[in-house]
This record gives C-alpha cells, structure tokens and sequence, in this order.
C-alpha cells in the first residue's frame, strides 16, 4: 500500500466528506446540517484539487459553500424554522426502515458495479494513444499520451484555459442554453416568493364623476 | 495502495455520498434538510464525472460539472422559493404539509 500525497490527502479528505454527510442527515436541527454541508462541499473540494481540477475546485467553493449554503441558510433564519425535528414522531409507518433498505440497496448495487468492474466500467474511448484507461495517482503526472492533447487532462496550458475553450467551443450551445435555465429560475421564484395579497384582485375604481372629468381636463 | 484502486476509492467513495444524500432524503421530513441532501447527491455525481474525466484523460468530464452545478443552482432557487411559499401558508412546514398545496 503506497502512503503519498495523494492517497494520504484522499483518506482525510474522505473521512471529512463522510462525516459532513452524516451530520446533514443526523444533525437534528437544520442549521448543524447546513454546516455540516459546508465540510462535505470543502472536502469534495480538496478531492477535485487532488483529480487535478484547480478550476472546479475554486467554483466549489465559491458557488456551492459562498452561495448555495448561505442562501439555505438566509431562509432557514428567514422563516424562523431552525427548531428542533421531532424525529421520534413517524407519520408515514416504515418510512425509516423503507429508506435504510433503499439506500443500502444503492450503495451496494454502486459498489459492486464500481469493485466488480474496475477500470473496464469507464466506457468510451480513453484520449490515450494506447487506448488504455488512465490509473496513474498523481495529479500531475499525465499518465498516457493523449490523442488529442487539447482534451488532456494533464497539460502545461493552465486547467481553465482547457476548461474554457472546450465550453465555448463544443458546449457552446449547452451553455447559452444554461443561461436561459437560470433566467426561468430566477423568473419563477420571483413568481413563486411573491406575497398572496398581490394575487387578489385590485379593488375597484372609484366612478368618475363630472366634476372630477372637469379636473383632469383642467390639468391636462 | 495502487493508482488504480484509488481511482476505485473515489467511485466507492462518491458511490457511499449519493446513498447517503438517498437515505437523507427518504428519512427527514424538514424540507431544507431534503434540498439538502439533494445537495449531497449532486455532489457526488460531480465526484464521479471528474473522476471518469481523469481515468479517460478527458477535461469533457470538468466541463460537465459546471451544467450540474447550474441546474443545482437553479434547483435550490426554484426550491427555496416553494419552500418560502408554503412555510408563509403554514409556519414550521413538513414534508407532509406540501399537500396544502392540493387545489
């Protein structure tokens, strides 16, 4: 068992992942799980430094941990909710033993798919010259030649020049079409946050009377 | 341990967060706590696209990445904002109480 950087950083940071994640789902009062959620989102983030992602490792941080979770956050102290779950109550009868089953059912389908097939479950065709699925440990090694080097994970161009002329090139039309995504979003939670009193009818106007007509007339 | 059953541990690893943000969803009732176990469950496909990324040598899989994490974005607005919606209707709404929604 090789003890490196990256096996080293891998096992703390999966051990921080794992744990955030427990306290999301253990923690009885929401704004625990809230923070809990930040070190999962931390820990994801480290992973991504250590697959050699720099870019998305900054996006991380600053969208999900800087924008997501304060905005979970802002309407958790908002509506006043941050009590206490009652989780001794069970409405729905099997309901807790019904998601244990389903969970541990995914995880070992994902697992077994995951140990069982190896290397060989990457389907597609690797950007490698040997064609061979890439298994190198370091992120800064580049483990294989790459056919097309602009694709290569592993390059001296810095990650988010790669990352950038692939969205704007190939994904171009995808990313125009993530910004109409955001606009419906952003439309239909302004619909959605409005207050009900908006939504009733205007009351009637007052009728004009002549001498009003006369008024406006006047000013006009 | 080998590079390539560290490339395993992250899909074990990510393969562990998406059962647990499933089991979070199914078993809490505080719908906050629901979006964000969803959270959780995006997080790890994330895990995963980077993951295949770097065993293919290909930066496609960090590109896809950041359309998960605009439909993320715009999943916890849409969300937040039914949430507000139904917790101004009812304080201190459950899971259950979204049926108040009903016609």
């Amino acid at each position: 068992m090789d003890i490196n950087v990256e096996s080293v950083t891998f096992w703390i940071c999966a051990l921080i992942v794992l744990g955030g994640a427990f306290g999301v789902i253990w923690s009885r009062n929401p704004v625990h799980s809230a923070l809990s959620l930040v070190a999962t989102l931390f820990g994801v983030a480290v992973l991504f430094l250590n697959l050699n992602a720099q870019l998305l490792a900054a996006v991380q941080v600053i969208v999900y941990t800087g924008a997501i979770v304060v905005l979970i956050l802002f309407v958790l102290m908002l509506l006043g909710v941050d009590r206490d779950e009652d989780v001794e109550v069970e409405p729905l009868v099997g309901q807790r033993t019904f998601a244990a089953v389903a969970a541990m059912a995914i995880f070992v389908i994902l697992f077994g798919v995951f140990v069982i097939g190896g290397t060989r479950i990457v389907t597609g065709t690797p950007n490698c010259v040997s064609g061979d699925v890439v298994v190198t440990g370091s992120p800064y090694e580049p483990g294989c030649d790459p056919v097309n080097p602009q694709l290569a994970t592993v390059t001296d161009s810095p990650n988010i020049n790669q990352v950038g002329r692939v969205i704007f090139t190939d994904f171009a039309f995808a990313f125009e079409i993530t910004a109409g995504l955001l606009t419906i979003a952003v439309v239909g939670a302004v619909v959605l946050a409005r207050r009900p009193k908006d939504l009733e009818p205007l009351p009637e106007p007052a009728p004009l009377s002549y001498e009003n007509v006369n008024d406006i007339e006047e000013t006009a | 341990m080998s590079a390539n059953s560290l490339s395993t541990g992250y899909l074990v690893l990510s393969a562990m967060l998406f059962a647990l943000g499933a089991f979070g969803l199914m078993r809490r009732r505080n719908t906050l706590v629901m979006l964000m176990c969803i959270e959780l469950m995006l997080n790890a496909v994330n895990l995963t696209f980077v993951t295949f990324g770097r065993m293919l040598n290909d930066i496609t899989g960090q590109v896809i990445v950041f359309f998960v994490l605009v439909v993320a974005a715009a999943e916890v607005v849409v969300g937040l904002g039914l949430i507000v919606a139904i917790a101004r209707r009812r304080p201190g709404a459950t899971a259950d109480d979204i049926r108040v929604l009903r016609g």
